[in-house]
């Protein structure tokens, strides 16, 4: 159905000079893939624009294209009211258009007024200038950064805000957040939330991808809602239901999922004592870290990034060396043993960081598949890789999860960001893990898949998987764990029963703020 | 051109890109000549003129060291390390072999192998030195092996002459010569006496063979390559990257050591001063050239014999010198990694021609119910 995208049934519609973005038939193909084909979406000025969709649907794609960073294979872009043809960010720059990409692209070691004038030196100076207007941006859209920070010490929310500043320093009118709220815990998504309806109150056009519904309808003025690199419908938020969404998203109805009863056992398969992990300055990064995770037990840690979730899931993978304290799983004591050791003992790893820790992306699926199994069949057979056994395998792990591919051969790189997920999920849950430790499993997944993830870690726990799950999303901790622990600058700081906890209550508990059990143990 | 098989579509374009740069090397050597006024046509008919027997032996046993030099620098290539102390490297360990066999310790062919194994052992120890230092201390191979090969000249020098035998009246100091009986005989080449090629080729090719394998069949190629591709996927992978270094360096250095054994086993008998230094900076430009392929390493490594061997009459022909060859050397390196990235953007928009002419045929046999069906 390529009709024409529905304008948003408002009252005395605006010429056409009020858009802010016009697009027509986008087409966009990649080998085996079309990844977009007649994309029609109009951005007003002054609105929070939403686009939804299936992984796979060509979200991204279509946002690089606006961004300039690829060019469409057919289609128009109107900016304003001009027709403009983008081949480069810098073009799209000019134009007014700015992006921030899921990965951060900051330097580390430079402060946060370093990183905003790098590379558009010629705009402000380096000087007081630029600083005059870093503060004055920031002030006035409320973003609350401080340009004399190092970047390293701040949180992902921060370090979001001072992406979302330098896209603004370059002038940018429109702005492009691809899965912003992916990384955040829910107050930070509030936040977010307030910036952009600053930006939004002075005129910007704010575009932004999200598989979080609620989120999308709680924000945005416009939703527009792609399957299978078409634009199906723009919807208005104010009648329209997260169901009725993700049916639009999907072409059909989703899965519900549905609450266990719990199979957690009496036989401790984890037990980590006192692991601390020492800075040569300043506070560990895990202080006195103590928990049990019994045989079909999920622990669900829940905490602001940053606060030693990373750390903790290195360190049990034995990738953190320096390290002290003990962890033993299956009455093993794990400590001095490698990495390698530690997985071929049967515990599956999903990486927090797809793209650094999870992915080969130059490789092939198949050779992604072998990848942290290369000493276990199917992949590998006396010493040497088994091909055609890990292709099969990875066709399984395909339609198991349904990953969007064109097949076992493509490389890693070429998936969408989603269905990159999804299969590193099938590998990990591949060879019957004994233990799964799982940063954020569904992140960047869509409704559906990450239903279909859920039933599938539900299935390993009741045949005695035991999983330590570290999300950003409450909901999926609330809904997967059989107990919560939440973690604050390193340490435990409180359990929660998931059955009774409040999203509010675990948030307080998060940020260190309320009745905090924490100060007692110090 | 989209109507062709993809498959005959894929090797045109595999060929494509060394063409191309070849073209664009000899088009840039020739604006050298011509702008150093020296006549081009006349320099390009000597050197591609066909080579004679003598010649093609010739070509053949110099692109066997050079292949072997390209080889130990592909390792590690793929697991990007720089290992540009291939030349040090070499050198010491045909010095160790040659001192070894020159002793004859052991008797005819047990000599020759010993001589072998100390040559890759030596190669490895030199190679090793930049691994350790790499994996301990994160010391960057590049610098450490280039360090190491100006410690190799130094070290070889002091050792040859603490061991070296003179010959009678000649300046020339060397080790004791192999004895016969541990000499690899030459394969007969052509019906002129005394044109041999190199024995030592077979072994070249096995090499060439056995990287193939161990790095696209067996799990240690893997773990290399994937550590190559990405450390910290590797790391989480439970690859020790530092363990993958030194022995990624190690094995570098032993087949390093391999590069001066032709010339040791099949003509020279001796390491002495005038052994041939350089081989290691060629294996550079060939695993380059070569894109770390054993069979497209083969081509760059018989493509340098080639302008090497050609060009060395162009002196007394057309009174030009011979370094000409060089340039060409130098600049199809740099324009065979521009016309691969060409020939890969050109050969991706092919593809998505393809798919899309494909795509639209089955469109128009009705998807949509494909598409409802996956639900
Ligand atoms: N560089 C590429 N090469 C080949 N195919 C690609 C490339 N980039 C994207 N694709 C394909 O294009 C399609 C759309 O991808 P895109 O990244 O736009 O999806 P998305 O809607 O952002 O999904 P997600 O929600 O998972 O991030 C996918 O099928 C993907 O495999
Ligand atoms: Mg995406």
């Amino acid at each position: 159905m390529p009709e024409k995208a529905k304008k948003p049934e408002q009252p005395g519609a605006e010429p056409v000079g009020d858009l802010a973005v016009r697009l027509r038939g986008i087409g966009k193909r990649f080998p085996g893939v079309i990844a977009n084909d007649d994309i029609n979406i109009d951005v007003r000025r002054g609105t929070i624009h939403a686009i939804v969709g299936e992984n796979g649907a060509g979200k991204s794609t279509l946002m690089k294209i606006l961004y300039g960073v690829q060019p469409p294979d057919s289609g128009t872009i109107e900016i304003g009211g001009k027709q403009v043809s983008l081949s480069s960010p810098a073009e799209a720059i000019a134009q007014g258009v700015g992006m921030v990409f899921q990965h951060f692209m900051l330097a580390d070691n430079l402060t946060v007024a370093e990183n905003v004038v790098l590379g558009a030196e010629k705009l402000h100076g380096i000087g007081a200038g630029a600083r005059a207007e870093i503060t004055r941006i920031s002030d006035s859209y409320g973003l609350g950064v401080d340009p004399d920070a190092m970047v390293e010490d701040l949180g992902v929310g921060a370090r979001q805000r001072v992406e979302i500043l330098k896209v603004l320093y370059r002038g940018a009118r429109v702005i492009i957040l691809d899965e912003p709220t992916a990384v955040l815990v829910p107050q930070e998504v509030d936040e977010l939330f307030g910036n952009l309806r600053e930006l939004k109150a002075e005129g910007l056009a704010v575009l932004f991808i999200s598989h979080k519904l609620d989120e999308v309808l709680s924000v945005a003025d416009d939703i527009t809602v792609v399957r299978r690199g078409t634009t199906v419908a723009t919807v208005d938020p104010s009648g329209t239901t997260a169901r009725q969404l993700a049916e639009l998203m999907v072409g059909s109805e989703l899965p519900q999922p549905t609450r266990e009863a719990s199979t957690v056992t009496e036989e401790v398969l984890l037990d980590v004592r006192g692991l601390t992990l020492p800075t040569p300055t300043g506070r560990p990064l895990l202080d006195d870290v103590t928990f049990r995770i019994h045989r079909g037990e999920v622990l669900g840690i829940a905490g602001v990034e940053g606060n030693g979730q990373a750390e903790l899931v290195e360190a049990i993978m034995g990738m953190r060396p320096g390290s002290t304290g003990s962890i033993t799983v299956g009455g093993r004591d794990l400590s001095g043993t490698s990495t390698r050791e530690r997985r071929e003992s049967g515990i599956g790893y999903i990486p927090e960081d797809r793209h650094r820790h999870g992915l080969l992306l130059d490789a092939p699926l198949w050779e992604n598949r072998v990848l942290g199994h290369q000493t276990r069949r199917p992949s590998v057979r006396r010493g040497l890789v088994d091909r055609r056994a890990a292709t099969a395998d990875t066709q399984r792990i395909i339609n198991t999860y349904d990953v969007r591919t064109p097949g076992p051969n493509v490389p890693a790189r070429a998936l969408s960001g989603g269905n990159q997920q999804k299969l590193i999920v099938g590998r990990e849950m591949s060879g019957e893990p004994t233990l799964l430790i799982a940063a954020h499993p569904t992140r960047g997944v869509d409704v559906g898949a990450q239903a279909a993830i859920w039933d599938q870690i539900r299935i390993a726990r009741r045949e005695g998987l035991a999983v330590l799950l570290i999300s950003a999303d409450l909901d999926e901790l609330i809904g997967l764990s059989d107990r919560i622990e939440v973690v604050l600058r390193g340490r435990l700081v409180g359990e929660f029963d998931p059955t009774t906890v409040t999203p509010a209550q675990l948030g307080s508990a998060m940020t260190g703020a309320g009745d905090e059990p924490a100060q007692e143990s110090a | 051109m989209t109507s062709l098989d993809p498959r005959i579509v894929r090797l045109l374009l595999a060929v494509g890109a060394p063409v191309l740069a070849l073209g664009a090397a000899f088009a840039i050597t020739s604006l050298v000549l011509l702008v150093a006024g020296d006549p081009v046509g006349e320099v390009w008919s000597t050197i591609l003129s066909p080579p004679e027997t003598r010649n093609v032996v010739n070509i053949i046993n110099a692109a066997t060291v050079l292949y072997l030099s390209g080889v130990a620098v592909a390792i590690g290539f793929r697991m990007n390390l720089f290992n540009i102390g291939v030349d040090g490297q070499y050198r010491v360990a045909a010095f160790a072999a040659a001192a070894v066999a020159g002793e004859a310790w052991l008797p005819g062919v047990l000599n020759m192998v010993l001589a072998v194994l100390v040559a890759m052992l030596a190669g490895a120890i030199w190679a090793g030195i930049a691994g350790l230092l790499r994996a301990t201390r994160g010391v960057s191979e590049v610098i450490s092996t280039i360090m190491l090969n100006f410690i190799a000249t130094s070290v070889v020098a002091f050792m040859l002459r603490q061991l070296a035998v003179r010959e009678e009246g000649s300046n020339i100091v060397s080790t004791r010569p192999i004895p016969e009986g541990s000499r690899l005989p030459g394969i007969p080449f052509g019906d002129l006496p005394n044109l041999e090629i190199y024995g030592f080729v077979v072994v070249a090719v096995a090499v060439g063979f056995g990287y193939w394998f161990v790095l696209n069949k067996t799990r240690f190629g893997f773990d290399l390559r994937a550590t190559g591709r990405s450390a910290p996927a590797a790391t989480a992978s439970g690859i020790s990257v530092r363990r993958m270094t030194i022995a990624t360096m190690l094995l570098s250095g032993a087949i390093a050591g391999l590069v001066g054994m032709p010339l040791l086993l099949g003509s020279s008998y001796a390491y002495g001063s005038t052994f041939q230094s350089g081989l290691g900076f060629a294996g550079i430009a060939i695993a380059l050239l070569g894109r770390n392929h054993p069979v497209g390493i083969a081509l760059g490594a018989l493509l340098f014999a080639f302008l090497d061997e050609q060009s060395n009459p162009l002196q007394i022909l057309v009174g030009v010198s011979p370094d000409i060859v060089a340039i060409t050397q130098g600049v199809v390196v740099l324009t065979v990694v521009i016309s691969y990235e060409v020939v890969r953007r050109f050969g991706s928009r092919l593809e998505q021609r393809r798919v899309a002419a494909a795509l639209a045929t089955e469109r128009a046999s009705g998807t949509d119910d494909k598409q409802e069906a996956r639900a």
